[in-house]
């Protein structure tokens, strides 16, 4: 066994058959609800210095085939088919047998790099722990095993790696540390490395960065990768072949180019005409000045200054600085920005969940900066609030129309007969059959209860909605129909709504003003179609080069012409 | 796709009865975890069919010395008209066994059901409100477990009933003193859970709403935060039994004349050992052990249950999907293709 830093000619030696075929792969779960099947019938193959994407929604089993390449199944999985390494079975080959092929063959990029990472070791240890497994007999001395982690750090950009080798995970930011992450698998250069969704955890500004270094570890070392991902966007930057999966088959299998152009199969085609496209479907085209401007003044923010209070000795962390904004009648503000830019902060803060500390907050001419909760409750009725994640917005004791028809309950208390009539309506709104009030929200799916939370949001029919990243925890094909019942909704009732996302292009479909916040300022607001098409800040232009467009070749095409703004 | 997802949906709900605590962990469990649950529920079965029966079941009364026949023989070893023998002073093992366990039941009860009550109040206040009062209670929670359980509930036993009393007035000196050891406990537990839960987004929603902190307490966090209930009552009716029967052993316990029990029992039985007469010590500790077992097993069964990662389950490959499942997926590939 080769324990060298290889080149890319020494891994050409090894033949040049596939890195990893997958034949007829079925797998099947033990439940409490009887047997899954999350994989029934998958082959694919992936040759040498490919990036093969495996995409889908939630569900499809994409994950499981990452996990089954790696032998990563849990006990209650059962496993027929071929998964073959360079020759050796992974799913039949005896446990110490899967070990030598782990790091050395095959290697994984995980999904969040935080978690990835032991916090108590150097991650010079955790990079050398994979050689060291490796080293058969003969031992690796730890100045070796240091040389050669340094040389992995150095591989995937970590500047200043012999330093850098010393320090520990919580040292590095996100991307960096999933920057590690990849140098750890790339230890021992495996001729394959399976990324689990590398991107999703991480900022798009960061998701860029980390795309560009998997694209320059093929270029530069031939390793080939399996990319699981549900962004259709990263698979056009990324990726030469695709595969997409539904419900643990393969529906379609093509080259990047090709699939994103003429897709063959209806879901295909359904699933890349969901995926929002910066530019395509802006809710503020063809508008040249505000609107709604004529109205009530619903939201004023005027110097808003949000602290949180520091630990002994340390200074409090300003998560929302000096920011002013006003949000009308009828207006749709759609507010973006990154992990940590304070754009949660200022949504919560409107809805009285935290405290503001300096500058004036006046919602509904309420000033929140002395926020008293008794004073501030009949205005509650006015405000609607939807949350990320719809599953656990949601009481799992109570039906969902009990959750519905709670706020109507606690603020005009009606008779049971109105509050059930008010809450098959507005069930009716949001096109979900009224039957589904008797359902508990695990009973739906992440759409259908995003739905409901939109119903209870609407139900005492309020002014001002604040809809914290609303699809952000949904798949795409289910997020642009809650992006078009939301549009039809809010044109339907009238409402102000504050739309906070992470997600340019979600956030254009919906907003006519836009306002970029980038850690804790706001640093641009304007016209979505202005925002989008002309940033002037230094942030915005960043922002908008890193996001990665579903086309293979328009994507290429920004990708160059960012590549100044990038810095890459 | 075409299958409506309400009718799968409707199929899916369990009646009311499988969903029961116990009832729902049977079905749940295979192999040796079902061994085991099973071998818990019957002893606990027994046990409690015992106490309920006891009348029935105990040819003589619990402070019976003699009938129409006479007084009982003292000390006389199993066999004849005294299946399990008689003590010293006269009583029938057997019958005194058995009442036993009425006393034992009703001091669980009356125990378990205190501490439950001031426990999951005190921890929903203390969790939900935080701030000085729930670090005044932390603390005192903290100081009383950090007593010896069983010193704590000496003290209280002198104190409510001067160390000796009637039927009741010793059950319920039993059954204080338990609580005041197990409150910290139910405290704890539901005071994690509240504190979890109050962070919970749909806690959040409910305050976004406006609802009350009253309204938030008791509908939204209190019927979240009780599920492991029915655990920890199972555990604590076990240590209940050994804390009774160490307060018996030491002589707090109940009046032979009032009521059975099988710390007092074991207690006068130590005496008996050194002349050899077994029977007087062995059946009363039986029955402590078999009971303990009975509820221990039953409460580790349904820990182990309730964590899916530590529940067993049968080999997939067999069988098809379940009804779950499949529901699930019509609801999803429904929605995806209604566009």
């Amino acid at each position: 066994m080769s324990t060298n830093i290889g080149s890319v000619s020494d891994r050409h030696t090894r033949g040049s058959g596939p890195v990893l075929d997958i034949d007829h792969l079925k797998v099947t779960f033990a439940t409490d609800a009887g047997d899954v099947y999350a994989v029934k019938d998958v082959s694919l193959e992936v040759n040498p210095g490919e990036v093969v994407a495996i995409v889908g929604e939630s569900g499809s089993g994409k994950t499981v085939t990452a996990k089954t390449i790696l032998g990563l199944l849990p006990e209650t999985a059962i496993s027929s088919g071929a998964v073959l390494i360079n020759g050796n079975n992974v799913i039949s080959v005896s446990a110490s047998k899967l070990r030598e092929i782990r790091g050395r063959d095959v290697a994984m990029v995980f999904q969040e790099p935080s978690t990835a990472l032991n916090p108590v070791f150097t991650v010079g240890w955790q990079i050398a722990e994979g050689i060291r497994a490796h080293a058969g007999h003969g031992r690796v001395s730890a100045k070796d095993a240091k040389a050669r982690a340094i040389e992995a750090l150095r591989k995937v950009g970590i500047p200043d790696p012999e330093t850098r080798v010393n320090y520990y995970p919580h040292q590095f930011s996100g991307g960096q540390k999933q920057r590690v992450v990849i140098a750890a698998a790339l230890a021992l250069n495996p001729g394959l490395i399976v990324a689990d969704e590398p991107t999703t955890a991480l900022d798009v500004t960061v998701q860029a960065e980390i795309l560009q270094l998997l694209r320059e570890l093929r270029d530069q070392y031939g390793t080939s990768i399996v990319l699981i991902t549900h962004n259709m966007g990263v698979v056009a930057d990324l990726a030469d072949r695709v595969v997409v999966m539904y419900q643990g088959d393969v529906v379609e299998e093509a080259s990047a180019r090709v699939l994103f152009a003429e897709p063959k199969q209806d879901y295909t085609k359904k699933l890349l005409a969901a995926v929002p496209h910066l530019g395509r479907n802006s809710a503020s085209a063809g508008m040249t000045e505000r609107a709604h401007q004529g109205g009530k003044v619903l939201v004023e923010a005027k110097n808003l200054t949000i602290e949180y209070p520091g630990r002994l000795g340390s200074p409090a962390f300003k998560a929302v600085d000096g920011v002013n904004f006003t949000l009308s009648e009828g207006e749709v503000f759609g507010l973006v920005g990154e992990s940590g830019s304070g754009k949660t902060t200022i949504g919560r803060a409107i809805a009285g969940l935290n405290k503001t500390t300096g500058g004036s907050l006046k919602v509904l001419d309420y000033e929140m900066l002395n926020l008293k909760e008794r004073t501030f409750k009949p205005l509650r009725k006015q405000i609607g609030f939807v949350f990320q994640d719809p599953a656990a917005s949601f009481n799992p004791q109570l039906t969902i129309g009990d959750c519905i028809a709670e706020p109507l309950i606690i603020h005009s208390k009606p008779t049971p007969a109105q509050a059930r009539q008010r809450t098959r309506e507005l069930l009716e709104s949001v096109q979900l059959p009224a039957a589904y009030a008797d359902r508990y929200p695990h009973e739906l799916s992440g759409g259908q209860r995003q739905r409901a939370s939109l119903a209870r949001a609407l139900i005492l029919n309020p002014k001002l909605l604040i809809a914290d990243e609303p699809t952000s925890a949904l798949d795409v094909s289910v997020q642009a129909k809650v992006l078009e019942l939301f549009k039809e909704i809010q044109a339907e009732f009238g409402f102000a709504c504050l739309f906070i996302s992470h997600d340019l292009a979600v956030v254009d479909i919906l907003s006519h003003w836009v306002g970029v916040l980038y850690k804790g300022k706001m640093v641009e607001q304007g016209l979505g179609n202005q925002v989008m098409g002309h940033p002037q800040h230094e942030y915005t232009k960043k922002l908008i080069a890193s996001l990665p467009v579903p086309d293979p070749d328009e994507q290429a095409r920004r990708r160059e012409e960012f590549r100044a703004v990038l810095g890459a | 796709m075409s299958i409506e997802p309400t009718i799968a949906a409707e199929n899916r709900r369990e009646p009311w009865f499988r969903r029961l605590p116990v009832v729902s962990h049977f079905n749940k469990s295979v192999g040796l975890q079902r061994g085991m649950l099973v071998a818990g529920l019957i002893l606990t079965a027994l046990f409690l069919l015992t106490a309920i029966f006891a009348p029935l079941i105990a040819p003589y009364g619990f402070s019976q010395i003699s009938d129409a026949e006479g007084s009982f023989p003292a000390q006389q070893a199993p066999g004849g008209r005294h299946l399990l023998g008689t003590t010293v002073g006269g009583y029938d093992v057997f019958s005194r066994v058995v009442w036993g366990a009425q006393t034992a039941v009703m001091v669980i009860v009356v125990a378990v059901i205190m501490s439950i009550f001031i426990g999951v109040i005190l921890g929903l206040v203390s969790g939900y409100i935080g701030g000085w009062l729930d670090r005044i209670l932390v603390v005192i929670a903290d100081a009383v477990y950090a007593f010896p359980s069983l010193l704590v509930a000496i003290v209280m036993a002198i104190v409510i009933s001067g160390g000796r009393s009637s039927l009741w007035g010793g059950i319920l000196a039993a059954a204080i003193s338990i609580t005041v050891v197990f409150i910290p406990q139910y405290f704890r537990v539901i005071r994690a859970e509240t504190i979890r839960l109050k962070a919970e987004p749909f806690v959040e929603s409910a305050k976004v709403v406006g609802a009350s902190n009253i309204r938030i307490m008791t509908r939204h966090i209190y019927k979240n935060a009780t599920r492991t209930l029915p655990l920890i009552f199972t555990l604590n009716a076990s240590e209940a039994i050994l804390t009774l029967a160490g307060l018996g052993f030491l002589g707090f316990g109940i009046e032979p004349t009032s009521a059975a029990e099988w710390g007092f029992d074991l207690n006068k039985a130590l005496a008996d050992t050194t002349s050899g007469i077994w029977w007087t010590g062995v059946f009363p500790g039986l029955a402590i052990v078999l009971t303990v077992v009975g509820l221990t097993l039953v409460g580790e069964s349904i820990n182990d249950l309730n964590d899916p990662r530590l529940r067993g389950r049968k080999k997939a490959s067999s069988g098809k999907p379940g009804p779950g499942h499949a529901a699930a997926q019509t609801a999803n590939s429904a929605e995806v293709s209604s566009s």
